[in-house]
């Protein structure tokens, strides 16, 4: 990992979202960066979210689809003007399918420095059963 | 090409070999300057991480969204009118057993100077980061503050 340790950073545009749904509410939606991994036992998410708080997340897991969906704190900048701008501020959405049946209520979620860390543990698996044929 | 003609006669119209590719060409620009205008007013620099700059009468305000970066791995420092900023951003390293669906977040150093438009008072500067948000306030230098001025009569 030492080469990559001293990688510059890149600037990269913050992906809108392209087709978003129908929106009733005003405002620039974004699609997080997020780095998805699995190991036997369990599915991790790490995301992107910055400006978004634990109260403003919502998770849904249903039907194999988990959405993200982050809302940012507003900024307390009634009084400033902006001189320029780099980056557009919007609510974070994002889709996935999982196909591994996901235990749900060992689900566990926490955001700190504006990443989310989602684990998703796997249902574990039904051990076969071996059905012996008795001679009649 | 074959373009009918008034009359429902197809005729054919002999155009300059380069008619095609410049038409592309056109179409080209017209769509890359429809995406401009998707992103109205933002100026990328093009070094991480972008910026919002704001004022209010007393302070600049420069935000910059860092996610997972933790704060002892941010350095600011300010030098006349300018603020050079720099850090780290790591991505934790997962077990080698691990497989990956996506891969998108990245690490790596950022270093970036920012100069502001008008003297700052560099004893008066705070920075805090939160939620992935840096927020630095630098204090306007008394010359650059706008002066209410009251006219006598």
């Amino acid at each position: 990992m030492a080469a990559t340790d001293n990688k510059e950073l890149k600037v990269r545009e913050k992906q809108e979202l392209a087709h978003p749904a129908e929106q009733t509410r005003p405002g620039v939606i974004f699609t997080p960066s997020v780095d998805i991994f699995e190991t036997d036992s369990e599915i991790t998410l790490l995301a992107d979210m910055p400006g978004v708080l634990p109260d403003n997340l919502t998770i849904d897991l249903r039907d194999n689809t988990l959405t993200l969906e982050g809302d940012i704190a507003a900024v307390d900048a009634d009084k400033e003007e902006l001189i320029y701008t780099e980056y557009a501020t919007g609510r974070y959405y994002r889709q996935f399918t999982l196909s591994e049946v996901i235990d749900q209520a060992k689900i566990d979620a926490q955001i700190q420095d504006g990443v989310l860390k989602l684990s998703l543990p796997k249902v574990a698996k039904a051990t076969p059963r071996k059905i012996a044929v008795r001679a009649a | 090409m074959i373009y009918r003609s008034m009359y429902g006669v197809p005729t054919w119209k002999v155009r300059s070999p380069f008619y095609e590719l410049d038409r592309m060409q056109r179409q080209m620009d017209r769509l890359l300057d429809a995406f401009d205008g998707q992103r109205s007013g933002s100026i990328s620099a093009g070094v991480f991480p972008p910026i919002n700059l704001s004022e209010d009468q007393e302070n600049y305000v420069v935000r910059a969204e860092l996610p997972g970066i933790e704060a002892d791995k941010l350095e600011i420092q300010a030098t006349g009118k300018s603020l050079s900023l720099s850090g780290e951003r790591k991505i934790a390293e997962q077990d080698n057993g691990v497989r990956y669906h996506r891969r998108e977040r990245e690490g790596g150093t950022f270093s970036r100077v920012i100069t502001l438009p008008g003297d700052i008072d560099s004893e008066k500067i705070d920075a805090e980061l939160a939620n992935g948000i840096l927020t630095i306030k630098i204090a306007k230098a008394e010359a650059a503050k706008p002066k209410q001025i009251t006219v006598r009569h």
